[in-house]
Parts: C-alpha cells; sequence; structure tokens
C-alpha cells in the first residue's frame, strides 16, 4: 500500500506494517472459526459471541464518536433503546419483515438523531456528555408514557412475530448469530474504510485541532454531524438486534445509562480510546472479567470502573496503547508511516 | 388555585434543585471541571446522613453537623488524590475519570445499603405545615429547604467576592498556572473548592433524604436537574442556578399538575426549550 | 543601575536544559546573578529567554541542582516554593488576573506571605496612577498601567529576585520610559533585577550586565560598556554562518 509520490523523494509513505500482515492472517483465522461456530460450537458459545459482538459494534461506535470525533455521549442508550422500540413497533404493529424492520431501525433512530443532534450541538464538552445523558432521558420517559407499547413495564414481541422470524428456537439463534457477526464486522470494516479516507483525515484533523482543521478548509460541523448520524444508524441496528435477541423491550432496560453506556465507556476506556484496535482487546478485557468476578454481584462493576478510572489517570491510551507504544505495532494501518 | 399551587410547590421544590447545583456550579466556576459524580455524591451524602441518624439519634437537620464536614472531607481527598490527575486541556480524562467514580460510588453504595429505598423520617417537620390562605398551604420543610438555599447561595457569593479565599478562586479560574507564581499551590486550591462543593452538596442531600425516597440508583437524576439548573441559570451565574433550579421545579410542578407521569419529564423539556432559545442561559457569566 | 553589587552569586545555574516534548529549548544554560545587579537578557524570538525565566521560577521542572538560590538547589521546587523563597516573576504578556481589581491583582502579590518593605501604600507611591483606579477591573487599565499592576504585584511577594518577561512589548516608547522610570526605585530597595528584552538599546542602558541567548545557548555575556555593536548583532543574530 504504498501511495504515489515523486520518485525523487527520499522516503515513502506506508500505511501496512509486518504487524498488520499477520493481524491480517489472524483474522481470517478467528473469521472462519467465528462462521462456522453454529456447527461446531455449543448453543451457549452462540450467545456468548452475540453479545461480544454487539458489545464490540457498540463500543466502536461510541470510540469513533469520542476517540475520533471528541464527542463524548453518555446518551448512547437513546438510540439503543430507539433502534429497540423501532423494531418492535414495526414488526409487532406494522407486519415489516424482520430483518427489513432491523435495517429501517437503523434509518428511524438516524432520523431521530437529527434533532437530537441539533440540540446537543448547542453544548460542547462537557456539557455536550450530560447533554446527551438528558435527551436519552426525555426519550426514555417519553417511551414510558406510551400506553400501546405497555408503558413504563414494556412489552414482548408477539409469538407470531417471533414465529415468522424462523419455526425453531436454534434456527432463530443461528440467525441472530449471524446478524450479529454481520454487525459487528460490518461496523469495524466500515470504520476502518471509514477512517482511510480524507473523511478519516479530516475527522483526526478536527480532534486534534478544531482551529487549524477549520483554517485548512475541514467543514468542522458538517463532518461532527455526519459521524453522530453515523454513529446513531449503527448503534440503532445493534438496538434492534440486541431487542430482537431478548423479545422484551422496556424504557428501564432500553435507554439504561448503566447497562449500556456505561460498558461502552469502560471498553473502549481500557482497551485504548481512539484506535480501532481498542475497543476489540476492551471487549476482550471486559468478558474475561464479567466471566471471572460472575459471583460478585455489583462488585464486578466497582471493579470494571476502578480498571477504567486507574487506566486514564495512569496509562490514557489504554492497554492497546502501551502494547503499540511497547512494540511500534498497529493491526488496522489507518495511519500512515514515513519509511 | 392549583395552578397557583404548583407554581408555589414548585418555586419550593427549585430551592433542593438550587442546592444541588450550587455546588456543581462552584466546581465548573474554579476550574471548569464537569463531575459527573455529583449526583451520586449527593446520595452518598444522604446515606451518610441515614448513619448520623439511626446510629446517633440525632434529627436530620442536625446531622449536617455530621454530613458536611464529612463531604467536605471527602471532597478535598477526591481532589486532592485523583481528580487533579485529571486537569489538562484534554477534556476526556476528567469527564471519564468522574463518570468512573459515578458508576463506582453507586454500586458500592448498593452493595452497602441494598437497592432498598429509605427516607429520613423528620417527625413533625414531615407534616407541619404553614396555611396562607383557604387554599394554600405550604409546608414547613420546603420552606426552610428554599431558605436555606437563599442563604447558601448569598453565601457562596460573599465568599467568592468578599473574601481572600474567594479572591484566590477567581484568579484560579482566570490562570490557574499564574496563581502558583503568587506563592498559591493551585492543586490546593482546587482540593479546597471541591471541599466546599461537597460541603454544600452536604446541605442538599440531608434535605433530600427528608423529602423523597432514596436509593443508590437515583444519583444520575439530580446531576440532571442540577446541571440543567446551572445551564439554564447562566455558566459561571450563582444567583443564576436558583433561578434556574425554580424553573425547573416549577416545571415538573406543572407537568405533574397535568399528568403526574409527566412530571421529570416537563422539567428536562423545559431545559431542552431555553437550549434551543437561549444556547447559553438566561444570564451568562463567563464566556465558555 | 545599582551601586552596591556584590561579588556574590545569590542564584546560579548549571548545565541548565528545558524540553518541551522532544524539543529541546535550552542546551546547557551557567547564569550567574550576584547580589544586587541588574542584568538584562537580550535575544530574539525563539532563543529561549522565557524558557529560562519558566525554569528558574519552577514552571518548568528540571534536576534539582541545575538552578541553585543562596546555595539551595531549587530546579526541582514548585513555583509556590519557589515565590516563598523570594523569586518574583512579572511574566510576559503581564498575565492579570481579569476578574480581580487592580487591588486584588496586588493583593495577590502578598499571597506568598514575604515581609518586606513592599506593600500596598508603596506600590501605589511607586505608581501614583494606580492608586486612583485600584477599584477598577484591571483588564479597564491601559497597557501600560496594566504592566504596572503585573510588576506592583511582583513586588507584594518581597522577592530578593525581580524577574521581569519582556515588560516593554506592545507598549509605547514614552510609555517604556515611565515603566523603566521605577526600576532605580526598585533596586535600591535591595531588589536582584534580571529584565529579558528585545529591545537592546532598552537592555544596555539599564543594566550592569547583559546575556545575550540564541538558539537555547548563552551566546554572550558582559558588561554593557565592553560591548562591541558587531559582537552583540553578531550573538543576538547569530550571523557567523551568513557571512561565511
Amino acid at each position: 500500500m504504498t501511495s504515489k509520490i515523486p520518485e525523487s523523494l527520499p522516503f515513502s509513505i506506508v500505511r501496512s506494517t509486518f504487524a498488520s500482515k499477520v493481524a491480517f492472517l489472524g483474522f481470517i483465522v478467528v473469521f472462519i472459526a467465528a462462521v462456522t461456530l453454529p456447527w461446531w460450537g455449543g448453543r451457549a458459545d452462540m450467545r456468548l459471541v452475540v453479545e461480544f459482538c454487539y458489545y464490540l459494534a457498540l463500543a466502536q461506535l461510541w470510540n469513533l464518536l469520542a476517540g475520533y470525533g471528541g464527542l463524548v455521549s453518555i446518551g448512547q442508550q437513546a438510540f439503543i433503546g430507539l433502534g429497540g422500540y423501532a423494531f418492535f413497533m414495526m414488526a409487532a404493529f406494522f407486519d415489516v419483515p424482520p430483518l427489513l424492520a432491523i435495517f429501517l431501525s437503523g434509518v428511524v433512530t438516524m432520523l431521530f438523531a437529527i434533532p437530537t443532534a441539533f440540540l446537543v450541538f448547542r453544548l460542547s464538552g462537557a456539557y455536550f456528555a450530560i447533554g446527551t445523558w438528558v435527551v436519552a432521558e426525555v426519550y426514555r420517559l417519553s417511551f414510558a408514557q406510551v400506553s400501546t407499547l405497555g408503558g413504563g413495564s414494556g412489552m414482548s414481541l408477539p409469538i407470531s412475530v417471533v414465529k415468522s422470524i424462523s419455526a425453531s428456537k436454534l434456527e432463530r439463534e443461528i440467525l441472530i448469530y449471524f446478524l450479529a457477526l454481520l454487525l459487528a464486522m460490518g461496523v469495524v470494516t466500515a470504520l476502518y474504510v471509514l477512517l482511510r479516507s480524507s473523511w478519516g483525515l479530516a475527522l483526526t484533523a478536527i480532534r486534534d485541532s478544531e482551529a487549524a482543521a477549520e483554517s485548512l478548509g475541514v467543514k468542522k460541523q458538517m463532518t461532527k454531524y455526519a459521524v453522530y448520524l453515523f454513529a446513531a444508524f449503527g448503534t440503532g441496528l445493534c438496538g434492534a438486534i440486541i431487542f430482537l435477541n431478548k423479545l422484551r423491550i422496556s424504557p428501564d432496560s432500553a435507554f439504561s445509562v448503566s447497562d449500556w453506556t456505561a460498558n461502552i465507556i469502560f471498553i473502549v476506556v481500557i482497551g485504548g480510546i481512539g484506535t480501532l484496535e481498542g475497543p476489540i482487546i476492551g471487549t476482550l478485557v471486559f468478558f474475561i472479567l464479567r466471566g471471572v468476578l460472575a459471583d460478585f454481584g455489583a462488585w464486578y462493576m466497582i471493579f470494571l470502573g476502578i480498571v477504567a478510572v486507574v487506566v486514564m489517570l495512569k496509562a490514557p491510551q489504554g492497554v492497546w496503547g502501551l502494547v503499540a507504544k511497547r512494540y511500534g505495532i498497529q493491526l488496522f494501518p489507518v495511519g500512515r508511516k514515513l519509511m | 388555585m392549583s395552578w397557583i399551587d404548583a407554581i408555589l410547590q414548585g418555586t419550593l421544590l427549585g430551592g433542593q434543585y438550587a442546592l444541588y447545583a450550587a455546588g456543581l456550579s462552584l466546581i465548573f466556576g474554579v476550574m471548569r471541571l464537569v463531575n459527573i459524580a455529583h449526583g451520586d455524591l449527593i446520595i452518598l451524602g444522604a446515606y451518610i446522613a441515614l448513619v448520623c441518624v439511626e446510629m446517633l439519634g440525632l434529627h436530620p437537620l442536625l446531622s449536617m453537623i455530621i454530613v458536611c464536614p464529612t463531604m467536605f472531607a471527602i471532597g478535598y481527598w477526591m481532589q486532592k488524590l485523583v481528580l487533579n490527575k485529571t486537569l489538562g486541556n484534554d477534556i476526556l480524562p476528567p469527564l471519564l475519570v468522574t463518570f468512573g467514580l459515578s458508576i463506582i460510588l453507586q454500586n458500592v453504595l448498593m452493595e452497602v445499603f441494598s437497592a432498598d429505598s429509605q427516607r429520613l423520617q423528620s417527625g413533625v417537620l414531615d407534616t407541619a405545615s404553614l396555611q396562607l390562605t383557604d387554599e394554600l398551604t405550604i409546608g414547613w420543610l420546603p420552606l426552610i429547604c428554599f431558605v436555606t438555599a437563599v442563604i447558601v447561595i448569598a453565601s457562596l457569593q460573599f465568599l467568592f467576592y468578599r473574601t481572600t479565599m474567594g479572591m484566590v478562586f477567581r484568579a484560579t479560574s482566570d490562570k490557574a498556572e499564574i496563581v502558583q507564581l503568587m506563592g498559591v499551590k493551585k492543586d490546593r486550591v482546587f482540593a479546597l473548592a471541591m471541599g466546599i462543593a461537597l460541603a454544600v452538596v452536604g446541605i442538599a442531600s440531608v434535605f433530600m433524604a427528608m423529602r423523597t425516597n432514596f436509593d443508590p440508583s437515583v444519583g444520575p437524576g439530580r446531576l440532571l436537574y442540577a446541571f440543567e439548573a446551572v445551564i439554564i441559570g447562566g455558566l459561571g451565574n450563582i444567583w443564576g442556578t436558583l433561578l434556574g433550579g425554580i424553573i425547573i421545579g416549577v416545571s415538573q410542578a406543572i407537568g405533574a399538575q397535568i399528568n403526574p407521569g409527566w412530571q421529570q419529564l416537563a422539567g428536562h423539556l423545559a431545559f431542552l426549550l431555553i437550549l434551543i432559545f437561549r444556547p447559553n442561559g438566561l444570564f451568562p457569566r463567563t464566556k465558555d | 543601575m545599582s551601586n552596591h553589587v556584590l561579588n556574590q552569586p545569590i542564584l546560579y545555574t548549571q548545565k541548565l536544559t528545558a524540553f518541551y516534548g522532544d524539543f529541546q529549548a535550552l542546551f546547557g544554560i551557567e547564569f550567574h546573578l550576584n547580589i544586587g545587579e541588574t542584568v538584562a537578557i537580550i535575544g530574539s524570538n525563539g532563543a529561549g529567554k522565557t524558557t529560562f525565566l519558566r525554569s528558574i521560577t519552577g514552571l518548568l521542572c528540571n534536576e534539582p541542582s541545575s538552578v541553585k538560590f543562596s546555595g539551595q538547589p531549587i530546579g526541582a521546587s514548585s513555583p509556590d516554593e519557589i515565590v516563598k523563597l523570594g523569586i518574583a516573576m512579572v511574566p510576559e504578556g503581564r498575565q492579570l488576573f481579569p476578574s480581580l481589581s487592580v487591588e486584588e491583582n496586588l493583593r495577590m502579590g502578598s499571597l506568598s506571605g514575604r515581609s518586606g518593605q513592599w506593600d500596598l501604600r508603596n506600590i501605589y507611591e511607586l505608581f501614583p496612577v494606580l492608586k486612583e483606579r485600584r477599584h477598577h477591573g484591571s483588564m479597564d487599565l491601559s497597557g501600560g498601567q496594566q504592566q504596572m499592576v503585573a510588576i506592583g504585584r511582583a513586588l507584594m511577594a518581597n522577592p530578593s529576585i525581580l524577574l521581569c518577561d519582556e515588560i516593554s512589548l506592545g507598549l509605547a516608547p514614552i510609555i517604556i520610559k515611565d515603566i523603566y522610570r521605577a526600576l532605580p526605585a526598585i533596586c535600591s530597595e535591595g531588589v536582584t533585577v534580571v529584565v529579558v528584552e528585545q529591545d537592546i538599546r532598552q537592555a544596555m542602558a539599564v543594566s550592569d550586565r547583559v546575556y545575550c541567548f540564541q538558539e537555547g545557548r548563552i551566546s554572550l555575556e558582559g558588561r554593557p560598556d565592553e560591548l562591541t555593536t558587531e559582537a552583540i548583532t553578531h550573538a543576538y543574530f547569530g550571523l557567523e554562518d551568513a557571512v561565511s
């Protein structure tokens, strides 16, 4: 991947590295293992991978906002809930085919994100963060008022809809499995392509210095809107798949800051903010910790919180940042290196 | 008449929200820090009051004698040991660290006190009320709370503009690096400011615990009210927070009057509405 | 210029270096300051003058023994400790506190708690215009008056060494004259003064000794009357390469 530059220059710009080539092989192995899992793994494994996939996708999208766009949102649960509710409404009341309904949920969520962005973009920095949270609360409280959606206690996906997806439980789980896998891979691939494009460069420039980027002709506000809406679309898709998997939705579970955004933030902070590798490492750490501390109830969240705080204070680049600095490697070659 | 009543009760409730907001405003004023754990610290204060009342048999209002100094010490050391290390040009560390503290605090309270709902009983004060007209009555407790809020905000204003400590706070807010050249340890100034903010939180905690049920999960809600009051009043404007608190309180009371389920929603919507028309709040002081 | 200079260093630096990240701004500076003298530091933009003052005042952290004050290593001390020892600075760009009144800005200077002859009364005697405007916001003042507040604020710390960073920057010549007129009064109170100046003539006129900085190194040192114009131009602009 050597970019074209005049031959007289005494250096070349490269993106791929030895590590990225090894990593590419590794990804292929993981990919094949994941795609074939339903034939060799158990249902519990599948459920775990499904959960892994949506946390990974959510973490990547939050990282796009906070780590690349400088938009720290504590209100991502708004889009998870909107996606979930949009899916339930379309599937239950309008007989939209479930797969189409999932896609449309992402679109609907993105449409809701437009007025949301209009409001929260009036605040900056930490105020933006709390503003997104207020908006998420408004969605939660509003959905709790809609009696056709079961009000505060929520609703279940009607049996007829569940049956229409697939006759047997196993088949449905396999379908959800592939949907989740597709989602995670789709999000990672999309972000990879995005960050390698000139658009990604503009985004990084804005994060590093808004004023400088603007003076170079980067349209700051447009770029931020685009990132925010893209993240809303992806997060809405995640929400639809999450609640298709759960078969039940309520305002408190759909718009929960502690179930969704808290975990996502911890994953990205621990893994390494502002890199594509970080959320992957973070999700792995998250699942390992959860497995190890499963018997300790709330202590698990306390421990996770402490780890995240310590990482933020002592190694703000996260686990991946430490590894990358120590060994100078990059698995997703989105940066450019002078050789 | 019920509308006048709603506005009156909402105004008094606004005093409580102003107490939530005063600490947040002070911290922002001195060090440009937005403390996401602010709401959970209010709940922490409430549990400290609960322990005081149950172990020492104190009246809840008297428990402030212990709650406020304890909260001061917590704030001072939290700032000194943790939050001072996050302050800099990057907004991520303070935001994410205080968010982490919020989740940690919620779960620690959950482990220690369980998720059961609690309330401080204050004897006659729970029901005692003042008859204004035939149809209008106001509870003594909300009234005491409102008056306290006014006194606290006036005191903070005095501290900020009439004392040497306040002078140092303002100077630090202007230029923290230069303050060091005056022989002042800026880390200590920040710790002191957080201590004072949390002492004010202590007062807010006790009133909250006397007036409503609480459990470890309700902190973020208080943070949002406090935040909304600060933004509505205008950043850096201490009296503005009182007005902001009243606007939230009155909106909630009117919302509840229309439909009991709309109480919280109405408060948030009032905030968003003001954000559309006056993004810098009603009376902004500082530029950022 | 003072007449009670003792040949006894009150402050000196040894192999002082400074970095901003990977960028090295100072290379082994060897500087000394005798009690009671007035020293000028000249040099073009980016020569390291301000960085040097920041290192002495503790705003940049160094090896403990790279800066010694009265024999005591202070290279790693914090700014608040250093001002308490008696080194005060008038920072570049004045850096007043905009939310504070003139008098409050001056009072901030006394927070280091050092006792001595400088108090509000003396500062108002030195700069009478400040007394008239003491309750004004510090940003209502003209540039020259703001500079007086900045100098007064530093003096309120009753320093034994006063560091002045570019106090004439951005001011009209007549105002610069006014400001520099206060210098002899300050020196006669026994304060050792370091002025950082881009204006070579001004620096020569007020100082007992001159250092010239160039690209993070001391390129020239001497008494103003010993230095030739050629030597100074050379040390200031570093014309060696261009000429040869």
